[in-house]
């Protein structure tokens, strides 16, 4: 970005939430069923049927809003938001307008080691809408209306992200926090969260906004930095040009890599708004608060710090460890049964993460059981296997599910410690490479390397690689 | 005497004692239906294939003395509430084809308390209307004079109740749609508490106004229909989770001392003269049965049609978005994309009146109008239920006539519709403030046309205004009167 403007950035995220039943009827809320068959005459939006609101979703909104920080109204309603499409069953959304279930929060986010605050407007309950597919063909659509009434949280925040790279960071963040509180499974691709981004750019040091545009289907994490990257460049060079930038909708085309408009300020919707007559208020005592907030399990910020401080990991390993609740668990029942928490956390990041990825795996879904790495980081310590051959134990664990002690056992990978057998290895590379000896002893101690690589190429990694380092040293004089 | 003539309470007697039996009275209910149906017109789907069957269980029921409130008794509902199964219209074009996959709450408790349906009447379309001259399928005759209205939007349910035509029958209420058209056609019409009888399954016309109650021949009726229907039901938060009474305990308590409201603002110029004569009566009638008038003051009567306009069209015009040609009802053909198919679906499936109203008040939601007119009549809304308050630490129950002038003439008002508004002036108030309130007949006209009263009373206090209704009922003669057909 040029130094000469600076964006202003605010997100709207749409949360499906994990309730097994829609926020105002019983059907489930799974997802990629057959067409129309999660549906009932309240969904559908039939003839005098009437909502009745699902507690558990006010239940995941609240939890939601206090792990943000947000003060959570005693007193909040629903509205109707009005307009037709043929998703939209009843011609209206019920949503909240005046009165959000939760206000005035914040969460924080790291960029480049720095903490920023970005505040929380609003989170708010509504309906999902159905989905129109457009196939066959013919002259007509087809609606699936089995999403029809799937809550939905909008977390709004304050226009308080600046840069592309910071919007990234409050989504993670939002996503990493809606996890641990499993109201939402974060899943950007399938469309359990979804982003709309206010972007609007000024220039340096003016406190005014500049007209803003919305950038709607940023449909993955990818996206959400490279949307918005677009968008201020393109609004820049508009502005560089001389030229105004219009209040605007506008859709993101991931193909293209572009942003494209969809309707302007003067096509805008007006929805009509009006509180919703068939639900009463929503009441919430501040006994029923204090207990949701109470239940909150540890969140991602407390977590990161108490892991910085109790097993003495850097905060960088902190981070990572605490980005998934379940892979904090896994280190922590690593660490429990004595794995050292450095070493837990290098393996885990390392090759955990890059075998996991392999297979598209999630942690969740690791066939390797943290006491395996325990056992292998014993059999390290003690001296059984080298780190190097561990390497091999690891990815056999792995992919085998079997212990570290049985694979090294049956593969006989154990550690050559007998200090006459190394000697005796080190005396025959050093034997077949006099020209080597000859110009280590001249002066070139890179060399070093290429003996250790002979004597484990011809130990078959085996030999402890420190007694061949000194051994070699003392021989080499 | 035919059975189809006999009241609720009469029928249970005959049946429990096996004076008759439920296929008895069901012939009897469709003979009549038969001879005078072509003139009144009450009804859009008459049930009937359906109602014998009922009948034989019904029968089976009372022989093992297992009967409850309304085992083989042959009751008519207003066609906006859904039936599972059977044609369930609003009257309207747009659900001309219309059969509900699930029962209403109402009919769900007429059917546990072993009621037989006769058939769904005729209403004003989407019960938007005072007079059935809405309805997209023809207009119910009063049975009093076949030339006039029988009132709406409850027209059907009240004129078959008048014509002997069913039992009792359910109506339901948003601004009078009960209480005027029980006034117009001689019978007793009860508009329950705001929350008092469960919506769920009643096709919405204004949610935070609509209230279902009973049409009857009598007071005892409506006490013994409302014991079937009140009460708590959790497919509708709105409805409230108030403890119910055994209304038929509050019928013959004396009304000594009673305090009876009337107020000064509706008594008002332009009101028919037999109306006011015969209101005026009905006080005397209540000051000699012991009752003690009082005058009070329901300062912002002036704004209810207004505030009543907009706040039950703005409702109306969002709940009436669904009928968009998508899902199911009609559904126009022709239209070259979606925006046409909307288009043509609802101006050919809504009628005038429907459509009126929807304009009306997307119009008055719109950005930068919303506080000028929905907002303001929220404001009037609160004024009106404090009218109420005030009135009632003066009064226990308020009497009032329930409509400014008997039945008018089938086109008389239908090019008007701001006179036709009007005919709500009495009724409209106390859907603003969510109060129930009872209209019994209390004299006729020199026209021989019937005069309704209204009785207002507290909220979750139907038991009061049916004490007083059925004192004032028992000591006249004016509800065993009978129109000639």
């Amino acid at each position: 970005m040029s130094g000469k403007y600076e964006a202003v950035i605010g997100l709207e995220v749409h949360a499906q939430m994990l309730t097994d039943t829609k926020i105002f009827c019983g059907c489930s809320t799974k997802f990629g069923s057959e067409p129309n068959t999660q549906t009932c005459q309240v969904c559908i939006g039939m003839p005098g049927v009437l909502p009745a609101l699902n507690k558990k979703a006010l239940e995941f909104s609240m939890k939601t809003g206090l792990a943000m920080n947000c003060k959570i109204s005693l007193y909040s309603r629903f509205a109707r938001k009005n307009y037709f499409y043929p998703d939209l069953p009843k011609g209206y959304q019920i949503s909240q307008y005046e009165l959000p279930i939760c206000e005035a929060g914040h969460i924080e986010i790291v960029v480049d080691g720095e903490v920023k605050r970005i505040g929380i407007t609003r989170i708010h309950m509504e309906e999902d809408a159905g989905k129109n597919i457009h196939e066959g063909g013919g002259p007509y659509s087809f609606v699936d209306l089995n999403r029809a009434g799937v809550p939905l949280m909008e977390i709004v925040s304050e226009p308080d992200i600046r840069s592309p790279k910071e919007a990234a960071e409050y989504m993670k963040k939002l996503r990493t926090v809606l996890r641990y509180l499993g109201v939402c499974d974060g899943n950007m691709e399938q469309g359990s969260l979804r982003c709309d981004a206010n972007v609007s750019v000024r220039p340096a040091g003016q406190k005014e906004f500049g007209v803003r545009a919305e950038l709607k289907n940023i449909n993955s994490f990818r996206f959400v930095e490279k949307a918005i990257e677009y968008e201020i460049k393109r609004q820049i060079k508009i502005l560089e040009e001389g030229g105004k930038v219009i209040q605007e909708t506008r859709l993101w085309d991931s193909a293209a890599g572009v942003t494209l408009s969809m309707r302007s300020k003067e096509e805008a919707h007006d929805y009509r708004y009006f509180p919703e007559p068939d639900l009463v208020p929503i009441t919430v005592g501040q006994k029923w608060i204090d207990d949701i907030k109470a239940s909150l399990p540890e969140l991602p910020d407390a977590k990161r710090e108490r892991f910085v401080s109790e097993y003495g990991i850097p905060e960088y390993d902190a981070e990572f460890l605490t980005s998934e609740k379940a892979v904090a668990k896994w280190f922590e029942e690593a660490v429990g049964p004595g794995g050292q928490p450095k070493a837990v956390s290098n393996w885990m990041m390392g090759d955990l993460m890059r075998l996991l990825n392999e297979e598209n795996k999630g942690i969740e879904e690791c066939p390797l059981k943290p006491i395996q790495l325990v056992d292998m980081l014993k059999l390290i310590d003690n001296g059984t296997i080298s780190g190097k051959i561990a390497k091999t134990v690891f990815d056999e664990m792995f992919k085998s599910g079997k212990d570290a002690d049985t694979i090294v056992k049956e593969k006989g990978l154990i550690q050559i410690s007998d200090e006459s057998a190394i000697e005796r290895a080190v005396d025959e590379a050093l034997a077949k490479n006099n020209n080597e000896v000859e110009r280590y002893k001249a002066g070139d101690e890179k060399l070093l390397g290429f003996f250790v690589g002979q004597i484990m190429k011809a130990t078959k990694g085996k030999a402890n690689p420190q007694m061949v380092n000194e051994l070699l040293k003392k021989k080499l004089g | 005497m035919k059975l189809n003539e006999l009241t609720v309470s009469e029928l249970r007697r005959l049946l429990d004692s096996r004076g008759t039996k439920p296929q008895e009275v069901l012939d009897d209910v469709y003979n009549r239906i038969d001879a005078v149906e072509d003139k009144v017109k009450a009804y859009i789907t008459i049930t009937k294939d359906a109602a014998y069957e009922t009948a034989k269980d019904a029968e089976q029921i009372i022989l093992s003395n297992k009967q409850s409130l309304l085992t083989g008794i042959p009751v008519a509902v207003k066609d906006n509430m859904c039936t599972k199964g059977i044609l369930t219209t609003c009257a309207s074009k747009i659900l001309y084809n219309f059969k509900p996959p699930y029962e209403s709450t109402v009919t769900a408790c007429l059917k546990e308390q072993g009621y037989i349906l006769t058939g769904k009447t005729n209403l004003d379309e989407f019960a938007m209307g005072s007079s059935t001259e809405n309805s997209g399928f023809h207009t119910t005759r009063n049975p009093w004079d076949l030339e006039r209205v029988p009132g709406g939007s409850s027209g059907g349910s009240a004129a078959a109740v008048a014509a002997d035509e069913c039992i009792a029958a359910l109506g339901s209420d948003t601004g009078g749609s009960i209480r005027q058209p029980a006034a117009l056609c001689g019978v007793v019409g009860l508009k329950p508490t705001y929350g008092r009888v469960s919506r769920y399954g009643l096709v919405a016309f204004a949610s935070s106004l609509d209230q279902i109650g009973p049409i009857t021949k009598n007071v005892m009726d409506s006490a013994i229909m409302l014991n079937a229907i009140a009460g708590h039901d959790p497919l509708d938060s709105t409805s409230a989770p108030a403890e119910v009474p055994d209304f038929a305990n509050f019928l013959g308590q004396d009304i000594k001392g009673l305090k009876i409201g009337i107020p000064k603002e509706y008594f008002i110029e332009g009101m028919d003269k037999d109306v006011d004569d015969a209101v005026r009566s009905a006080v005397k009638k209540l000051e000699s049965l012991g009752a003690i008038p009082v005058a009070v003051s329901l300062p912002h009567t002036g704004y209810a049609v207004a505030a009543y306009y907009i706040l039950a069209t703005s409702e109306a015009s969002s709940n009436l978005a669904r009928y968009d040609g998508v899902k199911y009802g009609f559904r126009a053909q022709g239209g070259k994309d979606l925006l046409e198919m909307y288009m043509n679906t609802r101006s050919q499936g809504f009628g005038a009146e429907v459509k009126r109203r929807i304009m009306l008040c997307t119009y008055a939601l719109s950005a930068g109008y919303y506080d000028a007119y929905y907002k303001k009549g929220q404001q009037v809304r609160t004024l009106i239920k404090q009218d109420f308050d005030s009135a009632f630490k003066e009064a226990d129950v308020i009497v009032t006539p329930t409509s400014p002038t008997p039945a008018f003439k089938v086109g008389e008002k239908s090019t008007d519709p701001l006179q036709m508004y009007l005919s709500d002036i009495f009724t409209i108030s106390v859907n603003l403030a969510g109060v129930p309130a009872i209209s019994i007949p209390c004299g006729f006209t020199k026209n021989n046309l019937p005069i309704g009263l209204q009785m207002i009373g507290r909220h979750f206090d139907e038991g009061l205004i049916l004490t007083a209704a059925y004192a004032y009922e028992q000591s006249t003669d004016w509800h065993k009167r009978r129109p000639a057909l």
